[in-house]
């Protein structure tokens, strides 16, 4: 059972929710694997006392070439969709920095002197968090290719359930985190930008056809647009968490919502079983 | 002309509604909004369009059905889960496509076609602040920092039209392109974050991605009173990393109040916000004349 | 000797174009017969990528000997540095300007990038 939990916007306390989750499974002893694919800025880590168990490098293949048998036919350079290969003097030059790994070059070549090496682009790190499973993918700086570690963290899922961390946006890092869940959770909040945000969100994901819910969060601190926008898409929210200082302050110390107020831990516990059940449903 | 482009690392710090109060502090103005994954600059300038055209990027593989064989070559060599097989029907997921056009290549039957993907609109508006060079990204499209841009390009070209001086950019949130894209060759950078754990993480991921660009830049801390330990190791962060702490704004409901009514906070009644964003654009304004 | 100037148009009198990956065309001007071609570079305007690269191309492969452009960036100028052509950056002037600061040995070459990439 895979569930997404994406948000159209950064700083809903999308991160918060996940582990709060995923926390409140494991505390109905329920065994998850949470993937943190907010590859750009990972940091479900910070908000689970959590203990490192491995730790790999993340590669994707760049062309490497072998001079000594390129005719400078230039086939590589016609198939190459990102401008990486230029033709000069008889011999072909490949820059990798701009590669997104599609492998045409190595497969087009006559002379088969394009072979595909490793060039890291970041890290995978596990962790295990009492019952939890964490995964974590980690981009490095600099490098600005994010769906090919997404999707390799995403592969890591070892749990029964698997909760994904996704990045905000409605762009490709954001399709692929979601992409292949049962359902998406989108956590908004009620203000102008929130509901703005939330409705690409829905926009993206109505295109790829996926399911999903609403979770509002600081449920009290601006207005009623986003439930009556949801009422209007007959989109349901399954949950609604209140505006608190002290959870703000608990977050900022990387305490997560469920840990913030016992009011909100006996809330995730009770809407963590709907939520499954409703990943039931949609299997 | 000057930029001063505004990131975040870390999204909903607050960046969107810093970067609109100064924009409205600034007198020769054109606004640049990059973020154009999740605009929302435009929710509280109510820009009215005067110019609009489609963005084009990349490439998109489709496949006709007609002349398909079903022999699955495509499914085999798509490194990008693009390729979907129902039942021998084979097709491509638009959101999934990279545009490297290898199956189109290969394809033993020539059943993939190649065209120009549209994947969104650029706006030049008019606003109570000056121009606003805007965008939309189309649901699910490549955010390739090309259209960031193009943005900003449009928003350099007004402002040597206008004769203007400033160029405000509200950036995108993370490290990967789109910010690479909105922070090239800026004057400036100002990062809105906030005390928080993660806050702190993301600050020095974006910090390290602008020193490697060589850009000034400044931070300011949204919300300080939540965690003013963290604060405090922000600022001392800040200094070490060669920045320049712009200020400190406290946690505070006109932000949203504000943001409600369409308008900036520095078109609210709340004198103790009004000054201290007054003061963080002063200071910004006072370094950028210097560089 | 050939070099190769990123231009807007063929007018001596226009200013040059002062970008070179993403210059609309560029005019080969030979020293030596005083004459002049066009080569078209509108292709690389709407790359997503790799413009300075293909623009790098383009030059290489027309035998210039000598690119004089406002700026170029770290793979352009790589690409161009190990093909064995010179680069000068120029401030905004207009073509025959150009040529003359280039002819008089008043434009200095290039020893690095002076931009980076990422369609600045």
């Amino acid at each position: 059972m895979i569930i997404a939990v994406a948000s159209g916007k950064g700083g809903t306390g999308k991160t918060s929710v996940s582990v709060s989750l995923a926390k409140a499974l494991a505390d109905s002893n329920k065994k998850i694997s949470l993937l943190d694919c907010d590859v750009e800025e990972p940091n479900a880590h910070l908000l689970l006392e959590c203990r490192e168990i491995s730790r790999s490098e993340f590669n994707v293949k760049i062309p490497s070439l072998d001079l000594s048998r390129c005719t400078g036919c230039g086939k590589c350079a016609e198939i190459c969709e990102f401008n990486c290969i230029a033709i000069v003097k008889k011999r072909a030059v490949i820059f990798p920095d701009l590669c997104h790994s599609c492998g045409g070059c190595s497969l087009v070549c006559p002379e088969k002197c394009i072979k595909e090496t490793d060039s890291k682009t970041g890290e995978i790190l596990e962790y295990n968090a009492g019952i939890i499973h964490l995964v974590q993918g980690i981009l490095d700086i600099g490098k600005a290719m994010a769906p090919p570690l997404i999707r390799e963290v995403k592969k890591l899922a070892r749990e029964e359930i698997a909760l994904i961390d996704c990045p905000p946006g409605t762009s490709c890092p954001m399709v692929t985190a979601v992409g292949g869940a049962d359902y998406v959770i989108l956590v908004t909040e009620p203000t102008p930008f929130g509901l703005h945000d939330m409705t690409l969100a829905v926009e993206t994901l109505r295109k790829m056809k996926m399911n999903f819910y609403v979770i509002i969060n600081r449920a009290d601190s601006g207005d009623d647009r986003v439930e009556k926008y949801c009422t209007s898409e007959n989109i349901e929210v399954i949950m609604r968490i209140k505006e608190s200082i002290d959870a703000a302050r608990a977050y900022s110390k990387g305490i997560p919502l469920y840990d913030a107020l016992p009011e909100f831990k006996q809330y995730f516990i009770l809407n963590s079983n709907k939520i499954i059940s409703r990943a039931g449903e949609f299997k | 002309m000057k930029e001063l482009v505004i990131i975040s690392g870390k999204g909903g710090t607050g960046k969107t509604s810093v970067s609109a109060a100064l924009a409205s502090l600034s007198e020769s103005t054109v606004i640049a909004d990059c973020d154009v994954d999740a605009a929302d600059l435009h929710l509280v300038l109510s820009p009215a369009v005067m110019e609009s055209g489609i963005f084009e990027s990349g490439k998109l593989a489709s496949i006709d059905k007609s002349k398909c064989v079903s022999c699955g070559r495509c499914l085999e060599l798509c490194r990008f889960e693009a390729v979907k097989n129902n039942d021998g029907i084979f097709s491509i997921e638009e959101t999934s496509c990279e545009g490297c056009g290898v199956c189109v290549h290969f394809c033993p039957v020539n059943a993939i076609m190649f065209d120009e993907r549209k994947c969104g609109e650029w706006y030049i508006s008019k606003s109570r602040f000056g121009t606003v060079s805007h965008a939309r990204l189309f649901a699910g499209a490549e955010n390739s920092g090309k259209l960031v841009s193009l943005v900003r390009k449009k928003a350099k070209e007004k402002t040597s039209e206008e004769n203007k001086s400033f160029i405000i950019t509200d950036g995108p949130p993370g490290i990967g392109c789109p910010v690479i894209a909105s922070i090239t060759g800026a004057d400036a950078v100002l990062i809105v974050t906030e005390p928080t754990l993660s806050g702190e993480h993301d600050l020095e991921r974006i910090a390290s991605l602008i020193k490697h660009f060589r850009i000034p830049f400044f931070v300011c801390v949204n919300r300080f009173d939540v965690n003013e330990e963290i604060t405090s190791r922000v600022e001392k962060k800040t200094l070490e990393l060669g920045g320049i702490v712009a200020g400190k704004i406290p946690y505070s409901k006109i932000f949203t109040q504000s943001q409600i009514r369409a308008l900036t906070v520095m078109e609210s009644d709340c004198v103790e916000i009004k000054n201290i964003i007054k003061n963080i654009w002063e200071k910004i304004c006072h370094r950028m004349m210097t560089i | 000797m050939k070099i190769a100037i990123s231009i807007n148009s063929l007018d001596m009198d226009d200013k040059m174009d002062m970008r070179f990956g993403r210059a609309k065309k560029f005019m080969i001007y030979d020293t030596e017969t005083k004459t002049n071609e066009l080569i078209d570079n509108t292709q690389n305007l709407n790359a997503a990528q790799g413009a300075g690269i293909q623009s790098a191309q383009n030059v290489i492969n027309t035998g210039a000997d000598a690119v004089i452009t406002g700026h170029t960036g770290p793979k352009a100028y790589k690409l161009l540095s190990e093909s064995g052509v010179k680069i000068y950056h120029s401030e905004e002037k207009p073509v025959k300007d150009v040529i003359a600061d280039f002819i008089a040995g008043t434009l200095k070459e290039a020893d690095s990038a002076d931009v980076e990439g990422h369609w600045v």
